[in-house]
């Protein structure tokens, strides 16, 4: 049994990290920086999951997220010239300032409503509900009819990739 | 742990189970058509359509939860997929013209066209936000594509991203919303959601869930502060595609909204009563102020549906539950007039010439009385005027509101709908009362367009004359919610 302030300290270095890296990968210049900091973002994020004995998403988090999709940002950037980064415009219209103070105040609803939020009616279900074995078993059962339309939306997704990277007719 | 599949209930989904099937079909045999027979593909679309139509109708009387409440069959989902099938059917007889003028690729477009309407038909008839999710991706997705159709056009790519860039991001508000619903419930049935607030139990996190959900829909029906994407992506699109979105995703997320909200948040209508209320008079307001200047035919109408989408929120904000019909009887007049305007605006363009502009219909009554006459008839029934359907529909939503107490909202709705007569009635005086401006040459005037306009004239008399059978169905549809 781990004890409970080791899961605490490993919430907290976990998530702070989650959020520090957030933010250093939206405010980076460089794509490829902002693209590495992303990664921490997700793997710290999985860290957060295995806290919670999801431990599914927990590793599909770090193989699909921080692997596949985090080569296939890399390679684009690369792949485009994307390294310097479009010149910023660095102009505070009456719009952008709007938009700040609009952002402000939705995160600040958001945060208060968390805050004093007390967990009533919601109680969590036995512990090992995120491994593999559960969600397996859960995804073709009840959730079968949800789990066929995303394949099907994964089809069309295949679709439209094929079709806009088709050859131009010349 | 053993839980069988229940595989019965796999017939009560046939119209679903047809149009994937066909789809998947289409998109295999297109690679061995020839080049020539790429009609075919659209008469597969329409048997594929037609069949699912016979079995929704079938099936229309049954009323039960399928998959463990993942799915459900009722009233309100059946009446809702019927029309999304007529409306797809309509569409894909205007398109069996359009894609080979345009020359279209066609091995996408039906498939994608079947794909579209799956997802919309899923989202009506379920009660799990999760199902509802899903289904609304696959629509979305789907259309994404099919508004980027035309590659070399610039406008049609610019639309393309625009709407995928901003639609991922209202999916992403969407499921923050499903998120916190479920963080606050332990639910994603709204049927769990009613009993959590029927105890009264309302933190704010399920109230930011509600309003983040709420947004998540305003982007799909194009509501005011989010409707930036809907003219230009109403413009780029393919115009068989932009009847298709004006009629079938504003109607399908229309329904869903409706589903969500008046079954599960309608005891919080105090919190969400007054947002909408001020969203319908922005929405109203806003656009049929925009629409007055627009030159160009295609945005015209596109703010013109953002206007109905602001008509049909005053019936939504009252929260009655019976007088909501009047809602479900707007989107099918609705569905309706726009898919024929649309179909007229199809009529008057060529490869490579739209002739978009409000000069290109100067003088056409004289050249061509028969495409002004139908596109006047959709014009009028958008205005309001008796005894299209278009009148009955304003004259149910405004009655709703003065019924529900909700006199000064229906006092703007009525006189929002006189400013968007000007707009509307400018292209009839175009098309009447003015000289040809410029030589838009021969125009396109195919039996798959001439057949649609009919279809949508027909119709649009017939239940302005006689509105009590769809209003009776519409009621039947609503009765989901007691």
């Amino acid at each position: 049994m781990v004890p409970i302030v080791f899961k605490w300290i490993v919430f907290l270095v976990a998530s702070l990290l989650a959020i520090f890296s957030a933010i250093m990968m939206v405010t980076r210049r460089n794509p490829v920086h902002s693209a590495l900091w992303l990664v921490v973002t997700f793997i710290s994020l999985a860290v957060l999951y295995f806290l919670l004995n999801a431990t599914f998403i927990a590793i599909s988090q770090i193989i699909v997220y921080a692997g596949a999709i985090m080569m296939l940002f890399l390679f684009v950037i690369m792949l485009i010239h994307l390294e310097k980064g479009p010149e910023e415009l660095k102009v505070l219209g009456a719009s952008k300032i709007f938009a700040i103070v609009l952002t402000v105040l939705l995160f600040v609803e958001i945060a208060v409503g968390v805050y004093y939020y007390r967990v009533t009616t919601f109680k969590p279900g036995p512990m090992p509900l995120g491994d593999a074995k559960t969600v397996g078993f859960l995804l073709y059962t009840n959730y079968l009819f949800p789990f066929e339309i995303a394949s099907i939306l994964l089809l069309v997704g295949i679709v439209g990739a094929v079709m806009l990277a088709k050859r131009r007719k010349e | 742990m053993d839980v069988k599949f229940p595989v019965d209930e796999l017939i009560l989904i046939a119209p679903e189970i047809i149009l994937c099937g066909f789809g998947l079909l289409l998109l295999l045999i297109e690679v061995f058509l020839k080049t020539k027979s790429k009609s075919f593909l659209g008469i597969l679309t329409l048997v594929s359509a037609g069949s699912a139509l016979v079995f929704v109708l079938k099936l229309s009387s049954f009323s039960t939860d399928l998959f463990f409440g993942l799915y459900s069959l009722d009233s309100l989902g059946s009446l809702t997929k019927g029309l999304i099938l007529v409306m797809l059917i309509l569409v894909v007889i205007m398109s069996l013209r359009y894609v080979e003028r345009e020359e279209v690729i066609s091995g996408e477009y039906y498939p994608l066209l079947l794909f579209s309407t799956l997802g919309m038909m899923i989202m009506v008839s379920s009660k799990n936000l999760l199902t509802i999710f899903v289904g609304l991706e696959l629509m979305s997705l789907s259309i994404y594509i099919l508004v980027g159709l035309f590659r070399d056009n610039l406008k049609a790519a610019e639309a393309s991203l625009k709407y995928f860039l901003l639609g991922a991001f209202a999916s992403a508000f969407l499921v923050y919303g499903i998120a916190l619903l479920y963080g606050s419930t332990g639910s994603l049935d709204i049927k769990g959601y009613l009993e959590v607030i029927a105890k009264g139990d309302t933190s704010t996190v399920l109230i930011i869930g509600v309003a983040l959900i709420a947004v998540g829909f305003a982007f799909k029906i194009a509501l005011v502060p989010f409707h930036m994407w809907t003219p230009d992506v109403y413009e780029g699109a393919p115009t068989s595609i932009t009847a298709f979105m004006a009629a079938g995703v504003k109607s399908a997320a229309f329904v869903t909204f409706l589903r969500v909200f008046y079954t599960a948040f309608l005891p919080l209508i105090k919190q969400w009563g007054d947002i909408l209320w001020l969203l319908a008079v922005i929405t109203m307001s806003y656009a049929n102020l925009t629409a007055l200047v627009q030159q160009n035919i295609k945005r015209m109408l596109a703010y013109s549906s953002i206007a109905h989408a602001g008509y049909i929120l005053v019936a939504f904000v009252t929260g009655e539950k019976i007088l909501s019909s009047s809602i479900i009887y707007y989107l099918v007049a609705y569905t309706f007039m726009n898919v024929g305007a649309f179909s007229c605006v199809i009529l008057m363009g060529r490869k490579g010439e739209e002739n978009l502009d409000i000069d290109s219909y100067a003088g056409l009554s004289a050249r061509h009385p028969f495409v002004a006459f139908c596109l006047t008839i959709f014009l009028l029934s958008l205005t309001g005027v008796p005894p299209l359907a278009g009148f009955m529909a304003k004259f149910y939503v405004f009655s709703t509101a003065i019924k529900a107490g909700y006199v000064w909202l229906a006092i703007i709705g009525v006189l929002n709908s006189v400013v968007a007569a000007y707009y509307y009635l400018r292209v009839i005086m175009y098309m009447y009362f003015r000289d040809p401006v410029k030589e838009i040459g021969r125009i396109d005037l195919s039996p798959s367009y001439i057949l649609v306009s009919l279809i949508c004239i027909f119709f649009l008399i017939y239940t302005g004359i006689l509105p009590r059978e769809l209003m009776l169905l519409a009621e039947g549809a609503v009765s989901v919610f007691f």
